[in-house]
């Protein structure tokens, strides 16, 4: 019902937001776990956002919602650090650190944090408009 | 006697569909803040509201019992992109503040019609009673 659709795209918008801040939280918290390879190593992850093209192609369909593409990990290179008195490091004495930018982690947090909240914000008012809508002419 | 509700309640009913309509497409810009390559988009409804003026409310004269009524809804209205002030580099056309506003705007705006429609209504339940 086109009433409450607007429910299911502030819905997920803020499931969008939080799938993103849930990867910035892994990310940050995972910024100094080093390894021993370049394989093993942690890679910063990030999501790709999608708008459900389904629906905004149809033109009786005005609104149309967020869709989680998929996740990526970043292909920024890792770094390489020479410490051969670290117990995880290689026999070359090399120990290898996450691509993870934390500066750029916490804007993304910030960023994503604000989004949240505007997408909050679209779903009380909307909520507030039905439930006076419900209650007309009494 | 019966209450035409469409004559009692004048053009609100369809205005408030509209305020819905546009606070869904609102509502979808913003949660789309993030999403590479999205377009803003917006209702026009000055456009649209001209053109009930103007056209008047009758649309099209049917001559003939086949032919089609043409609809006398806001509904119609159509949907447009937004011109960004500052584009961005991902190709996406959202502005937080500027849906923000817009927003605001229209569940202001969606308060009046209810508050028009309640009116209407009052109206109505005052008639009734004959007190």
């Amino acid at each position: 019902m086109s009433t409450f659709s607007v429910f299911g795209i502030a819905g997920s918008g803020m499931n969008a937001q939080s799938l993103r801040l849930n990867l910035v939280a892994s990310n940050i918290a995972n910024a100094n776990s080093v390894s021993s390879s370049v394989e093993e190593v942690y890679k910063s992850r990030q999501p790709v956002f999608a708008a459900e093209l389904n629906k905004l192609n149809d033109k009786s369909k005005t609104g149309s919602g967020v869709r989680i593409k998929g996740i990526v990990e970043s292909d920024a290179p890792t770094i390489m650090e020479y410490n051969p008195n670290h117990p995880m490091a290689n026999k070359d004495g090399y120990i290898f650190k996450p691509n993870v930018d934390t500066i750029e982690e916490m804007a993304n947090m910030m960023s994503a944090s604000r989004s949240y909240q505007n997408n909050v914000e679209v779903f009380n008012t909307s909520k507030q408009q039905i439930l006076q809508t419900l209650r007309m002419g009494q | 006697m019966t209450i035409s509700f469409d004559n009692a309640l004048g053009l609100h009913p369809q205005a408030l569909a509209l305020r819905e309509r546009r606070g869904e497409v609102l509502a979808s810009n913003l949660a789309n803040s993030e999403t590479p390559e999205y377009k803003a988009r917006d209702l026009d409804f000055s456009s649209v509201l001209r053109k009930e003026m103007n056209v008047g409310n009758k649309g099209l004269n049917r001559t003939h019992n086949a032919h089609f009524q043409t609809s006398n809804t806001l509904l119609g209205g159509e949907v447009k992109y937004r011109i960004p002030n500052q584009a961005s580099l991902d190709g996406n056309t959202v502005e937080a503040h500027i849906e923000q506003t817009k927003h605001a705007e229209n569940s202001v705006q969606y308060q009046a019609s209810l508050t028009f429609l309640n009116g209407k209504f009052s109206g109505l339940m005052t008639a009734i009673r004959g007190e």
